[in-house]
């Protein structure tokens, strides 16, 4: 349940708005986070959020929308803070071919970004997607017990 | 009645695309208007820049909503609409992809002409952190 990357952020936070000529430089170096490395990562839990922030610190309100959704299911899950590696954050958009964060994967399948998300939450996809790998949403079963608690 | 009626969607139709034109589009919204309209022959398309909810200068062109109807969308997953959205922006934008792209991307019967856009979430402080 901890988040790996967790609270290193701090360290490479610092200075603000980061300057186009940065990332040229960063990208041109080599990436020392393999795509082995990140198809560890994904698989490592049954849900895996790649965000800015934390999730009890979200840094993005698409990061927060993620974080809120997945907290409304019950759902315990990996987090990975792309803010405290660029490595990562490069790295996963490589990955998936997604350009933005965060990112979502349930099985170490890729899923989507908030956006996704929070449409396979409205449409109950995702209770589905779930239930597909053994989570039970929370919301699943408040509305059975509703159900249960209604014939009685 | 009905010409009542007929009249007053009219007005709201020109106040809406008055409104649009006057937050003054930029060429990054611009860009990304007419590779969508040009691409995908949208029903409807919304493009929003929402660069002010953010920690940027004013007048930024970083965070952008837009709302894509299409028939082109039939039959494919939402991952792949979204995929579809995001490599024609992409590729519009020669490769520089905003900071930040939301994407409702719907076919015909999935939209409204009363269907409202919903602003992204409050931003928290992220960007270029």
């Amino acid at each position: 349940m901890l988040p790996t990357f967790r609270y290193v952020a701090k360290q490479v936070i610092g200075t603000g708005y980061r300057f186009p000529i940065a990332r040229t430089l960063c990208s041109a170096k080599e990436n020392t986070v393999t795509k082995e490395d990140l198809e560890k990562l994904v698989k490592n839990n049954k849900v895996v959020v790649f965000m800015k922030g934390d999730p009890e610190q979200p840094r993005c309100g698409f990061s927060n929308a993620v974080v809120q959704i997945l907290r409304m299911h019950g759902v315990t899950y990996d987090s990975h803070d792309v803010l405290s590696s660029d490595d990562i954050r490069q790295g996963i958009k490589d990955f998936t071919n997604w350009p933005t964060i965060p990112q979502v994967f349930i099985n170490g399948e890729f899923v989507g970004g908030c956006d996704i998300l929070l449409q396979m939450h409205q449409s109950g996809d995702l209770i589905e997607e779930l239930k597909k790998v053994g989570i039970k949403s929370v919301l699943l079963e408040q509305a059975e017990k509703e159900e249960a608690d209604k014939k009685k | 009645m009905s010409a009542v009626l007929r009249a007053a969607s009219n007005c709201r139709q020109l106040c809406k695309s008055y409104s649009t034109r006057m937050a003054s589009t930029g060429p990054i919204q611009s860009a990304i208007q007419e590779t969508l309209t040009e691409n995908l022959q949208p029903v409807h398309l919304e493009v929003i820049n929402e660069s002010y909810m953010h920690n940027v200068p004013k007048g930024s062109e970083t965070h952008f909503k837009v709302l894509v109807v299409s028939e082109k969308f039939e039959n494919l997953p939402l991952i792949k609409r979204h995929r579809l959205v995001n490599e024609l922006v992409k590729t519009k934008l020669e490769g520089n992809f905003v900071h930040a792209l939301s994407i409702e991307a719907k076919v015909p019967s999935q939209w409204s002409a009363d269907y409202k856009v919903d602003p992204s979430p409050n931003c928290r402080g992220g960007f270029g952190k």
